[in-house]
Protein backbone atom coordinates (compact mmCIF):
# COMPACT_ATOMS: atom_id res chain seq x y z
CA UNK A 1 0.00 0.00 0.00
CA UNK A 2 1.37 3.12 -1.15
CA UNK A 3 1.95 6.27 1.37
CA UNK A 4 -0.06 10.04 0.96
CA UNK A 5 2.08 13.08 0.54
CA UNK A 6 1.97 13.94 4.39
CA UNK A 7 3.28 10.24 5.68
CA UNK A 8 5.63 10.19 3.25
CA UNK A 9 7.14 13.28 4.64
CA UNK A 10 6.74 11.62 8.07
CA UNK A 11 8.41 8.70 7.31
CA UNK A 12 11.31 9.88 6.22
CA UNK A 13 11.54 12.26 9.56
CA UNK A 14 11.27 9.37 11.72
CA UNK A 15 13.84 7.54 9.83
CA UNK A 16 11.78 4.97 8.38
CA UNK A 17 11.07 3.10 5.44
CA UNK A 18 7.22 3.70 5.23
CA UNK A 19 4.70 4.76 7.98
CA UNK A 20 0.81 3.57 8.12
CA UNK A 21 -2.40 5.71 9.60
CA UNK A 22 -2.22 5.03 13.21
CA UNK A 23 1.74 4.59 14.07
CA UNK A 24 3.14 5.98 16.51
CA UNK A 25 6.57 7.75 15.77
CA UNK A 26 9.09 9.78 16.83
CA UNK A 27 10.14 12.35 14.28
CA UNK A 28 12.74 15.08 13.88
CA UNK A 29 11.50 18.63 13.22
CA UNK A 30 12.89 21.40 10.98
CA UNK A 31 10.94 24.34 12.39
CA UNK A 32 9.62 24.65 16.09
CA UNK A 33 7.55 28.01 16.43
CA UNK A 34 6.18 29.64 18.79
CA UNK A 35 4.25 33.35 19.70
CA UNK A 36 4.37 35.95 22.50
CA UNK A 37 0.68 34.12 23.90
CA UNK A 38 2.35 30.48 23.29
CA UNK A 39 6.18 30.83 23.82
CA UNK A 40 5.88 32.21 27.38
CA UNK A 41 4.08 28.83 28.85
CA UNK A 42 6.55 26.80 26.85
CA UNK A 43 9.88 28.39 28.67
CA UNK A 44 7.80 28.12 32.32
CA UNK A 45 7.64 23.89 30.84
CA UNK A 46 10.93 23.98 29.27
CA UNK A 47 12.65 25.48 32.34
CA UNK A 48 10.72 23.53 35.17
CA UNK A 49 11.48 20.00 33.55
CA UNK A 50 14.98 21.18 34.26
CA UNK A 51 16.61 21.78 30.48
CA UNK A 52 19.27 24.27 29.79
CA UNK A 53 19.79 24.22 26.21
CA UNK A 54 17.65 24.44 23.08
CA UNK A 55 18.63 21.46 20.18
CA UNK A 56 19.24 24.05 17.54
CA UNK A 57 19.37 28.10 17.43
CA UNK A 58 18.39 28.43 14.13
CA UNK A 59 15.50 26.18 14.22
CA UNK A 60 13.00 28.10 16.94
CA UNK A 61 11.23 30.91 15.57
CA UNK A 62 9.67 33.04 17.88
CA UNK A 63 7.02 36.05 16.64
CA UNK A 64 5.74 38.58 19.10
CA UNK A 65 2.59 39.07 16.73
CA UNK A 66 -0.54 38.41 19.25
CA UNK A 67 -0.71 41.31 21.57
CA UNK A 68 1.92 43.60 20.10
CA UNK A 69 2.92 46.28 19.89
CA UNK A 70 1.42 45.60 23.35
CA UNK A 71 -2.01 46.22 24.84
CA UNK A 72 -1.30 46.25 28.41
CA UNK A 73 0.98 45.56 30.92
CA UNK A 74 0.30 41.76 31.43
CA UNK A 75 0.91 41.13 27.70
CA UNK A 76 4.03 43.50 27.71
CA UNK A 77 5.07 41.08 30.43
CA UNK A 78 4.84 38.06 28.38
CA UNK A 79 6.94 39.45 25.27
CA UNK A 80 9.51 40.02 28.43
CA UNK A 81 9.72 36.48 29.35
CA UNK A 82 9.67 35.43 25.62
CA UNK A 83 12.57 37.82 24.60
CA UNK A 84 14.63 36.81 27.21
CA UNK A 85 14.56 33.64 26.60
CA UNK A 86 15.14 34.13 22.88
CA UNK A 87 18.46 36.51 24.11
CA UNK A 88 19.52 33.81 26.35
CA UNK A 89 19.85 30.90 24.15
CA UNK A 90 21.27 33.31 20.96
CA UNK A 91 17.92 32.41 19.34
CA UNK A 92 18.51 33.31 15.75
CA UNK A 93 14.69 33.88 14.48
CA UNK A 94 13.31 36.55 17.03
CA UNK A 95 10.40 38.69 16.06
CA UNK A 96 9.68 41.76 17.76
CA UNK A 97 8.13 44.73 17.15
CA UNK A 98 9.24 46.46 13.77
CA UNK A 99 10.46 43.45 11.90
CA UNK A 100 7.37 41.02 13.39
CA UNK A 101 4.78 39.99 10.64
CA UNK A 102 1.61 37.89 11.51
CA UNK A 103 3.76 34.72 11.78
CA UNK A 104 2.02 32.40 8.98
CA UNK A 105 2.70 35.16 6.49
CA UNK A 106 5.92 36.02 7.98
CA UNK A 107 7.47 32.45 8.19
CA UNK A 108 7.19 31.86 4.25
CA UNK A 109 7.62 35.04 3.24
CA UNK A 110 11.39 35.13 5.32
CA UNK A 111 12.01 31.69 3.75
CA UNK A 112 12.15 29.91 7.51
CA UNK A 113 9.66 27.25 6.09
CA UNK A 114 10.06 24.89 2.60
CA UNK A 115 8.99 21.91 0.72
CA UNK A 116 9.54 18.76 2.71
CA UNK A 117 10.06 20.24 5.88
CA UNK A 118 8.33 18.80 9.20
CA UNK A 119 7.05 21.86 11.39
CA UNK A 120 5.67 22.48 14.61
CA UNK A 121 4.43 25.73 15.87
CA UNK A 122 2.42 26.38 19.36
CA UNK A 123 -0.39 28.50 17.00
CA UNK A 124 -3.54 26.24 15.52
CA UNK A 125 -2.71 28.09 12.09
CA UNK A 126 0.65 26.27 11.47
CA UNK A 127 -0.66 24.25 9.16
CA UNK A 128 -0.22 26.89 7.03
CA UNK A 129 2.69 26.05 5.54
CA UNK A 130 1.20 22.81 3.99
CA UNK A 131 0.62 25.24 0.78
CA UNK A 132 4.32 24.70 0.01
CA UNK A 133 4.27 21.02 0.54
CA UNK A 134 5.55 20.77 4.16
CA UNK A 135 4.07 18.57 6.73
CA UNK A 136 3.48 21.29 9.15
CA UNK A 137 0.78 21.08 12.02
CA UNK A 138 -0.23 23.51 14.93
CA UNK A 139 0.22 22.03 18.94
CA UNK A 140 0.33 23.36 22.39
CA UNK A 141 3.11 25.02 24.60
CA UNK A 142 4.42 21.90 25.93
CA UNK A 143 5.00 20.09 22.68
CA UNK A 144 6.98 23.29 21.77
CA UNK A 145 8.89 23.21 24.78
CA UNK A 146 9.32 19.35 23.98
CA UNK A 147 10.23 20.37 20.47
CA UNK A 148 12.92 23.75 21.63
CA UNK A 149 14.86 21.17 24.03
CA UNK A 150 14.74 17.60 21.71
CA UNK A 151 14.04 18.77 18.22
CA UNK A 152 11.70 15.74 17.91
CA UNK A 153 8.30 14.90 18.61
CA UNK A 154 5.67 12.43 18.87
CA UNK A 155 3.32 12.32 16.39
CA UNK A 156 0.17 9.88 15.47
CA UNK A 157 0.30 9.40 11.42
CA UNK A 158 -2.70 10.37 10.28
CA UNK A 159 -5.12 9.06 7.65
CA UNK A 160 -6.06 11.27 4.55
CA UNK A 161 -8.94 12.65 2.59
CA UNK A 162 -8.38 13.91 -0.37
CA UNK A 163 -9.83 17.04 -2.35
CA UNK A 164 -9.45 16.99 -5.93
CA UNK A 165 -9.73 20.36 -7.56
CA UNK A 166 -10.85 21.01 -10.79
CA UNK A 167 -12.08 24.44 -13.10
CA UNK A 168 -10.83 27.49 -12.20
CA UNK A 169 -11.79 30.30 -9.94
CA UNK A 170 -14.45 32.73 -10.98
CA UNK A 171 -13.76 36.86 -10.60
CA UNK A 172 -13.82 37.73 -7.29
CA UNK A 173 -13.95 34.17 -5.91
CA UNK A 174 -10.57 33.32 -4.09
CA UNK A 175 -8.62 30.53 -1.91
CA UNK A 176 -11.29 31.49 0.91
CA UNK A 177 -14.47 30.44 -0.33
CA UNK A 178 -12.68 27.40 -1.82
CA UNK A 179 -11.56 26.74 2.10
CA UNK A 180 -15.15 28.00 3.46
CA UNK A 181 -17.25 26.15 0.81
CA UNK A 182 -15.09 22.94 1.67
CA UNK A 183 -15.21 23.04 5.56
CA UNK A 184 -19.47 23.64 4.77
CA UNK A 185 -18.86 20.17 2.83
CA UNK A 186 -17.37 18.13 5.79
CA UNK A 187 -17.89 20.50 8.70
CA UNK A 188 -15.56 21.64 11.84
CA UNK A 189 -14.69 18.05 12.24
CA UNK A 190 -14.79 16.51 9.14
CA UNK A 191 -10.89 15.99 8.87
CA UNK A 192 -10.71 15.47 12.66
CA UNK A 193 -7.16 13.57 13.01
CA UNK A 194 -6.56 13.70 9.28
CA UNK A 195 -4.43 15.01 6.23
CA UNK A 196 -6.49 16.68 3.63
CA UNK A 197 -4.71 16.40 0.62
CA UNK A 198 -5.25 19.17 -1.81
CA UNK A 199 -4.32 17.76 -5.73
CA UNK A 200 -5.98 17.61 -9.40
CA UNK A 201 -5.84 20.10 -12.52
CA UNK A 202 -7.16 22.99 -10.08
CA UNK A 203 -4.49 23.32 -7.94
CA UNK A 204 -2.07 25.03 -11.12
CA UNK A 205 -4.85 27.26 -10.94
CA UNK A 206 -4.08 28.97 -7.64
CA UNK A 207 -2.04 31.26 -6.64
CA UNK A 208 0.08 30.54 -3.71
CA UNK A 209 -1.57 33.81 -1.91
CA UNK A 210 -4.62 31.27 -2.17
CA UNK A 211 -3.04 27.90 -1.10
CA UNK A 212 -1.80 29.87 1.98
CA UNK A 213 -5.41 30.69 2.82
CA UNK A 214 -6.79 27.20 2.11
CA UNK A 215 -4.56 25.27 3.93
CA UNK A 216 -4.64 27.63 6.75
CA UNK A 217 -8.35 26.81 7.73
CA UNK A 218 -7.50 23.04 7.37
CA UNK A 219 -7.62 23.29 11.50
CA UNK A 220 -10.84 25.02 10.87
CA UNK A 221 -12.22 21.35 9.77
CA UNK A 222 -10.12 19.45 12.20
CA UNK A 223 -7.63 19.02 10.47
CA UNK A 224 -4.01 18.17 11.47
CA UNK A 225 -2.37 19.29 8.16
CA UNK A 226 -3.71 21.21 5.04
CA UNK A 227 -0.91 19.63 2.32
CA UNK A 228 -0.55 21.13 -1.58
CA UNK A 229 1.57 19.40 -4.20
CA UNK A 230 4.78 21.20 -4.95
CA UNK A 231 5.08 22.88 -8.70
CA UNK A 232 6.17 25.65 -10.71
CA UNK A 233 4.18 28.30 -8.43
CA UNK A 234 5.85 26.80 -5.44
CA UNK A 235 9.67 26.61 -6.38
CA UNK A 236 8.88 30.21 -7.86
CA UNK A 237 7.97 31.02 -4.49
CA UNK A 238 10.58 29.76 -2.74
CA UNK A 239 13.62 30.92 -5.08
CA UNK A 240 15.41 33.81 -3.68
CA UNK A 241 14.02 33.24 -0.12
CA UNK A 242 14.18 29.71 1.42
CA UNK A 243 17.49 29.33 2.64
CA UNK A 244 17.39 25.35 2.24
CA UNK A 245 17.31 23.00 0.22
CA UNK A 246 13.52 22.22 -0.65
CA UNK A 247 12.66 18.25 -0.83
CA UNK A 248 9.91 17.35 -3.12
CA UNK A 249 7.25 14.47 -1.84
CA UNK A 250 4.81 13.09 -3.83
CA UNK A 251 1.70 10.40 -2.42
CA UNK A 252 2.05 6.94 -4.08
CA UNK A 253 -0.56 6.49 -6.99
CA UNK A 254 -1.98 3.52 -5.07
CA UNK A 255 -1.93 5.89 -1.43
CA UNK A 256 -5.16 5.35 0.21
CA UNK A 257 -7.70 8.37 1.46
CA UNK A 258 -10.75 7.72 3.67
CA UNK A 259 -12.64 9.86 1.38
CA UNK A 260 -12.66 11.89 -2.35
CA UNK A 261 -14.25 15.74 -2.22
CA UNK A 262 -14.39 16.76 -5.55
CA UNK A 263 -14.36 20.80 -5.68
CA UNK A 264 -15.08 22.50 -9.03
CA UNK A 265 -13.61 25.69 -8.50
CA UNK A 266 -15.09 27.47 -11.43
CA UNK A 267 -18.95 26.33 -9.52
CA UNK A 268 -18.27 28.24 -6.29
CA UNK A 269 -19.29 31.80 -5.45
CA UNK A 270 -18.47 34.28 -2.86
CA UNK A 271 -19.13 31.97 0.39
CA UNK A 272 -19.33 33.44 3.81
CA UNK A 273 -19.64 31.50 7.24
CA UNK A 274 -22.31 32.77 9.78
CA UNK A 275 -21.97 32.42 13.29
CA UNK A 276 -21.24 30.77 15.35
CA UNK A 277 -18.84 28.10 13.39
CA UNK A 278 -17.15 28.15 10.20
CA UNK A 279 -19.05 25.35 8.79
CA UNK A 280 -22.35 27.71 9.00
CA UNK A 281 -21.68 28.27 5.06
CA UNK A 282 -24.08 30.42 2.65
CA UNK A 283 -23.45 31.91 -0.66
CA UNK A 284 -22.86 35.89 -0.90
CA UNK A 285 -26.43 35.80 -2.29
CA UNK A 286 -28.11 34.37 0.52
CA UNK A 287 -26.12 36.70 3.23
CA UNK A 288 -26.23 40.19 1.65
CA UNK A 289 -28.14 42.68 3.00
CA UNK A 290 -27.08 41.86 6.91
CA UNK A 291 -26.19 44.77 8.97
CA UNK A 292 -22.37 45.14 9.60
CA UNK A 293 -20.74 47.69 12.66
CA UNK A 294 -17.17 46.33 11.48
CA UNK A 295 -15.03 45.21 8.74
CA UNK A 296 -11.29 43.50 9.54
CA UNK A 297 -9.45 42.98 6.62
CA UNK A 298 -6.12 40.96 7.85
CA UNK A 299 -4.56 37.91 9.99
CA UNK A 300 -2.64 34.87 9.18
CA UNK A 301 -5.33 33.74 6.37
CA UNK A 302 -5.69 37.06 4.58
CA UNK A 303 -3.57 39.67 5.13
CA UNK A 304 -1.04 39.04 2.28
CA UNK A 305 -0.28 41.44 -0.53
CA UNK A 306 -2.93 39.53 -2.86
CA UNK A 307 -6.13 40.20 -0.55
CA UNK A 308 -5.33 43.75 0.02
CA UNK A 309 -4.91 44.09 -3.61
CA UNK A 310 -8.08 42.73 -4.01
CA UNK A 311 -9.51 44.63 -1.08
CA UNK A 312 -8.12 47.67 -2.42
CA UNK A 313 -9.68 47.73 -6.00
CA UNK A 314 -13.07 47.36 -4.57
CA UNK A 315 -12.48 50.20 -2.46
CA UNK A 316 -10.79 52.34 -4.62
CA UNK A 317 -12.70 55.75 -4.97
CA UNK A 318 -15.64 54.87 -2.42
CA UNK A 319 -16.29 55.62 1.13
CA UNK A 320 -16.31 53.22 3.81
CA UNK A 321 -20.03 53.52 4.58
CA UNK A 322 -21.24 55.67 7.54
CA UNK A 323 -21.71 53.46 10.74
CA UNK A 324 -18.90 51.31 9.79
CA UNK A 325 -15.18 50.55 11.13
CA UNK A 326 -13.23 49.38 8.23
CA UNK A 327 -9.68 48.03 9.78
CA UNK A 328 -6.82 46.90 7.90
CA UNK A 329 -3.99 44.86 8.73
CA UNK A 330 -0.92 44.08 6.37
CA UNK A 331 0.06 40.82 7.57
CA UNK A 332 3.85 41.61 7.54
CA UNK A 333 6.17 44.68 7.16
CA UNK A 334 7.35 43.93 3.76
CA UNK A 335 3.66 43.51 2.63
CA UNK A 336 2.94 47.23 4.56
CA UNK A 337 5.82 48.43 2.55
CA UNK A 338 4.39 46.64 -0.79
CA UNK A 339 0.88 48.32 0.35
CA UNK A 340 2.85 51.87 0.60
CA UNK A 341 4.66 51.87 -2.85
CA UNK A 342 1.63 50.40 -4.79
CA UNK A 343 -0.62 53.29 -3.06
CA UNK A 344 -2.97 50.63 -1.31
CA UNK A 345 -2.17 52.49 1.94
CA UNK A 346 -3.17 56.14 0.17
CA UNK A 347 -6.71 53.90 -1.27
CA UNK A 348 -7.25 52.80 2.15
CA UNK A 349 -6.52 55.60 4.20
CA UNK A 350 -8.49 58.32 1.70
CA UNK A 351 -11.63 55.80 2.20
CA UNK A 352 -12.06 56.28 5.48
CA UNK A 353 -9.56 53.12 6.49
CA UNK A 354 -7.80 52.56 9.71
CA UNK A 355 -4.46 51.12 8.72
CA UNK A 356 -2.78 48.94 11.57
CA UNK A 357 0.66 47.75 11.81
CA UNK A 358 1.29 43.77 11.67
CA UNK A 359 -0.82 42.08 14.62
CA UNK A 360 -3.31 39.85 15.06
CA UNK A 361 -4.71 41.72 17.31
CA UNK A 362 -8.82 41.79 16.25
CA UNK A 363 -9.13 37.80 14.92
CA UNK A 364 -8.85 36.56 18.58
CA UNK A 365 -10.84 39.74 20.35
CA UNK A 366 -7.09 40.69 21.71
CA UNK A 367 -6.83 44.14 20.54
CA UNK A 368 -7.50 46.95 17.48
CA UNK A 369 -11.10 46.11 17.24
CA UNK A 370 -12.91 44.18 20.09
CA UNK A 371 -16.42 44.77 19.67
CA UNK A 372 -19.64 45.41 22.03
CA UNK A 373 -23.01 43.32 22.51
CA UNK A 374 -24.89 43.42 19.68
CA UNK A 375 -22.17 44.07 17.05
CA UNK A 376 -21.26 42.46 14.05
CA UNK A 377 -18.59 42.00 11.54
CA UNK A 378 -17.41 41.02 8.45
CA UNK A 379 -13.98 39.66 9.06
CA UNK A 380 -11.42 38.05 6.49
CA UNK A 381 -10.19 36.54 9.59
CA UNK A 382 -10.61 32.45 10.42
CA UNK A 383 -12.96 31.57 13.32
CA UNK A 384 -16.33 33.05 14.57
CA UNK A 385 -16.98 31.06 17.39
CA UNK A 386 -18.77 32.66 20.28
CA UNK A 387 -17.13 35.93 21.71
CA UNK A 388 -14.10 34.94 19.27
CA UNK A 389 -13.70 39.35 18.81
CA UNK A 390 -14.91 40.27 21.99
CA UNK A 391 -18.61 40.13 23.64
CA UNK A 392 -19.91 37.30 23.74
CA UNK A 393 -22.91 39.21 22.37
CA UNK A 394 -21.14 39.82 19.24
CA UNK A 395 -21.00 38.39 16.12
CA UNK A 396 -18.09 37.29 13.22
CA UNK A 397 -19.06 36.63 9.61
CA UNK A 398 -15.50 35.21 7.86
CA UNK A 399 -15.57 36.51 3.95
CA UNK A 400 -12.82 36.80 2.00
CA UNK A 401 -11.01 40.40 1.24
CA UNK A 402 -13.06 40.81 -1.31
CA UNK A 403 -16.20 40.46 0.30
CA UNK A 404 -15.23 42.14 3.59
CA UNK A 405 -14.39 45.11 0.94
CA UNK A 406 -17.58 45.40 -0.59
CA UNK A 407 -19.39 45.12 2.50
CA UNK A 408 -17.25 48.11 4.09
CA UNK A 409 -18.15 50.67 1.25
CA UNK A 410 -21.97 48.88 1.67
CA UNK A 411 -22.58 49.36 5.26
CA UNK A 412 -24.04 45.73 5.07
CA UNK A 413 -22.76 42.06 3.94
CA UNK A 414 -22.60 42.56 0.07
CA UNK A 415 -21.35 40.68 -3.29
CA UNK A 416 -18.22 42.26 -4.94
CA UNK A 417 -19.89 40.90 -8.19
CA UNK A 418 -23.00 43.32 -8.02
CA UNK A 419 -21.15 46.23 -6.72
CA UNK A 420 -18.66 46.13 -9.44
CA UNK A 421 -21.18 45.15 -12.03
CA UNK B 1 -11.64 9.59 40.38
CA UNK B 2 -14.99 10.28 40.96
CA UNK B 3 -16.91 13.52 41.15
CA UNK B 4 -20.56 15.01 39.48
CA UNK B 5 -20.92 16.14 36.08
CA UNK B 6 -20.66 19.20 34.55
CA UNK B 7 -22.21 18.73 30.60
CA UNK B 8 -21.52 20.81 27.63
CA UNK B 9 -22.77 20.20 24.49
CA UNK B 10 -20.42 19.77 21.27
CA UNK B 11 -17.69 21.92 19.17
CA UNK B 12 -17.21 23.36 22.99
CA UNK B 13 -14.05 25.63 21.40
CA UNK B 14 -10.98 26.60 23.01
CA UNK B 15 -12.21 30.36 23.10
CA UNK B 16 -15.11 29.71 24.96
CA UNK B 17 -13.13 27.06 27.54
CA UNK B 18 -10.58 29.97 28.27
CA UNK B 19 -11.09 33.54 26.47
CA UNK B 20 -8.27 35.63 24.86
CA UNK B 21 -9.19 38.13 26.68
CA UNK B 22 -7.49 36.20 29.67
CA UNK B 23 -4.05 34.78 27.75
CA UNK B 24 -2.30 37.35 29.09
CA UNK B 25 -1.89 36.08 32.68
CA UNK B 26 -0.79 32.30 31.87
CA UNK B 27 -1.09 31.17 35.86
CA UNK B 28 -3.10 28.69 36.02
CA UNK B 29 -4.59 29.83 39.03
CA UNK B 30 -5.58 33.30 37.17
CA UNK B 31 -7.31 30.86 34.57
CA UNK B 32 -9.55 29.16 36.73
CA UNK B 33 -11.61 31.83 37.29
CA UNK B 34 -12.57 32.65 33.91
CA UNK B 35 -12.49 28.43 33.09
CA UNK B 36 -15.79 28.32 30.28
CA UNK B 37 -17.26 31.82 31.47
CA UNK B 38 -18.66 32.28 28.22
CA UNK B 39 -20.72 29.37 28.17
CA UNK B 40 -21.11 28.94 31.66
CA UNK B 41 -21.09 31.94 34.07
CA UNK B 42 -21.08 29.69 37.10
CA UNK B 43 -19.39 27.18 36.64
CA UNK B 44 -15.63 28.66 37.60
CA UNK B 45 -17.52 30.01 41.27
CA UNK B 46 -19.32 26.83 41.82
CA UNK B 47 -17.13 23.49 40.69
CA UNK B 48 -15.58 21.15 43.43
CA UNK B 49 -12.42 19.66 43.25
CA UNK B 50 -12.78 16.15 41.34
CA UNK B 51 -15.78 17.11 39.58
CA UNK B 52 -15.72 15.52 36.01
CA UNK B 53 -16.54 17.38 32.45
CA UNK B 54 -18.61 15.72 29.85
CA UNK B 55 -18.46 17.37 26.48
CA UNK B 56 -19.96 16.06 23.14
CA UNK B 57 -18.46 15.60 20.00
CA UNK B 58 -14.94 17.77 18.95
CA UNK B 59 -14.55 18.64 22.37
CA UNK B 60 -11.75 22.33 22.56
CA UNK B 61 -11.72 22.47 19.14
CA UNK B 62 -9.94 25.98 17.41
CA UNK B 63 -7.29 27.55 19.39
CA UNK B 64 -3.92 25.82 20.23
CA UNK B 65 -3.64 27.61 23.77
CA UNK B 66 -2.59 24.94 26.09
CA UNK B 67 -4.15 27.46 28.75
CA UNK B 68 -7.55 25.75 27.74
CA UNK B 69 -6.73 21.98 29.47
CA UNK B 70 -4.56 24.15 32.01
CA UNK B 71 -7.60 26.29 33.12
CA UNK B 72 -10.02 23.23 33.01
CA UNK B 73 -7.45 20.76 35.11
CA UNK B 74 -6.70 24.01 37.40
CA UNK B 75 -10.53 24.50 38.27
CA UNK B 76 -10.27 21.36 39.67
CA UNK B 77 -11.72 18.97 37.29
CA UNK B 78 -10.43 15.48 37.43
CA UNK B 79 -11.23 14.39 34.37
CA UNK B 80 -13.00 15.09 31.05
CA UNK B 81 -14.78 12.70 28.78
CA UNK B 82 -16.12 13.70 25.68
CA UNK B 83 -17.49 11.68 22.22
CA UNK B 84 -14.40 13.33 20.67
CA UNK B 85 -11.96 15.44 20.48
CA UNK B 86 -9.98 18.72 18.64
CA UNK B 87 -6.52 16.77 18.04
CA UNK B 88 -4.58 19.99 19.74
CA UNK B 89 -6.58 19.95 22.84
CA UNK B 90 -6.13 15.73 23.01
CA UNK B 91 -2.25 16.19 22.65
CA UNK B 92 -2.28 19.36 25.05
CA UNK B 93 -3.99 17.58 28.03
CA UNK B 94 -1.89 13.91 27.53
CA UNK B 95 1.11 16.46 27.31
CA UNK B 96 0.44 18.23 30.76
CA UNK B 97 -1.00 14.72 32.30
CA UNK B 98 -4.45 15.65 32.30
CA UNK B 99 -6.36 12.38 31.53
CA UNK B 100 -9.30 12.71 29.14
CA UNK B 101 -11.29 9.96 27.87
CA UNK B 102 -12.90 9.28 24.29
CA UNK B 103 -16.22 7.36 24.78
CA UNK B 104 -19.52 8.78 22.47
CA UNK B 105 -21.58 6.08 24.92
CA UNK B 106 -20.71 7.87 27.86
CA UNK B 107 -20.91 12.02 26.44
CA UNK B 108 -24.48 11.16 25.20
CA UNK B 109 -26.11 9.42 28.40
CA UNK B 110 -24.66 11.26 31.20
CA UNK B 111 -26.30 13.73 32.59
CA UNK B 112 -25.35 17.47 33.91
CA UNK B 113 -25.31 16.48 37.70
CA UNK B 114 -24.91 12.56 37.30
CA UNK B 115 -22.00 10.95 39.89
CA UNK B 116 -19.30 9.60 37.96
CA UNK B 117 -16.91 7.32 38.66
CA UNK B 118 -13.69 6.71 36.11
CA UNK B 119 -11.49 4.17 35.92
CA UNK B 120 -8.50 5.89 33.54
CA UNK B 121 -6.22 3.04 33.45
CA UNK B 122 -9.23 0.60 32.48
CA UNK B 123 -11.17 3.59 30.95
CA UNK B 124 -14.26 2.21 32.55
CA UNK B 125 -16.98 4.53 33.50
CA UNK B 126 -19.57 3.99 36.13
CA UNK B 127 -22.57 6.61 35.91
CA UNK B 128 -23.55 5.74 39.61
CA UNK B 129 -26.97 7.97 39.30
CA UNK B 130 -27.90 5.75 36.96
CA UNK B 131 -26.28 2.61 37.49
CA UNK B 132 -24.56 2.53 33.69
CA UNK B 133 -20.90 1.48 32.94
CA UNK B 134 -19.27 2.17 29.69
CA UNK B 135 -16.16 1.36 28.24
CA UNK B 136 -13.82 4.12 27.14
CA UNK B 137 -10.96 3.28 24.38
CA UNK B 138 -7.47 2.98 26.33
CA UNK B 139 -4.77 5.04 25.47
CA UNK B 140 -1.88 3.59 23.70
CA UNK B 141 1.07 2.15 25.82
CA UNK B 142 3.38 4.71 25.03
CA UNK B 143 0.86 8.09 26.21
CA UNK B 144 -0.25 6.42 29.34
CA UNK B 145 3.85 6.31 29.97
CA UNK B 146 3.81 10.18 29.35
CA UNK B 147 0.55 10.82 31.82
CA UNK B 148 2.54 8.44 34.66
CA UNK B 149 5.53 10.61 33.45
CA UNK B 150 2.88 13.75 34.96
CA UNK B 151 3.96 15.21 31.36
CA UNK B 152 5.84 14.99 28.03
CA UNK B 153 8.76 17.21 29.17
CA UNK B 154 9.22 14.73 32.47
CA UNK B 155 9.42 12.13 30.28
CA UNK B 156 11.55 13.27 28.07
CA UNK B 157 13.74 14.72 30.37
CA UNK B 158 14.21 11.20 32.02
CA UNK B 159 14.64 10.04 28.71
CA UNK B 160 17.47 12.08 28.14
CA UNK B 161 19.28 11.87 31.91
CA UNK B 162 18.76 7.92 31.35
Amino acid sequence: MGMTMTQKILAAHAGLPEVHAGDLIEAKLDIVLGNDVTTPVAVGVFEKAGFDRVFDKDRIVITLDHYTPCKDIKSAELCVTARNFARKHGITHLYDVGTVGIEHALLPEQGLVGPGDCIIGADSHTCTYGALGAFSTGVGSTDMAAGMAAGVNWFKVPPAIKVELTGKLQPYVSGKDVILHLIGEIGVDGALYKSIEFTGEGVAELSMDDRFTISNMAIEAGGKNGIFPVDDKTIEYITGRFGREPVVYEADEDAEYERTVTIDLSALEPTVSLPHLPSNTRTITEAAGMHIDQVVIGSCTNGRISDLRAAAAIIKGRKVADGVRCIIIPATQEIYMQCLEEGILRTFVEAGCAVSAPTCGPCLGGHMGVMADGERAVTTTNRNFVGRMGHTGSEVILASPAVAAASAVSGCVADPRVLQG
Amino acid sequence: MRGKAWKFGDHVDTDVIIPARYLNAPEPSELAKHCMEDIDKSFAGSVQEGDIMVGGWNFGCGSSREHAPVSIQASGISCVIAASFARIFYRNSINIGFPILECPEASAAIAAGDIIDVDTRTGVITDETTGQTFQARPFPAFIEQIIDKGGLLSYLKEKQDS
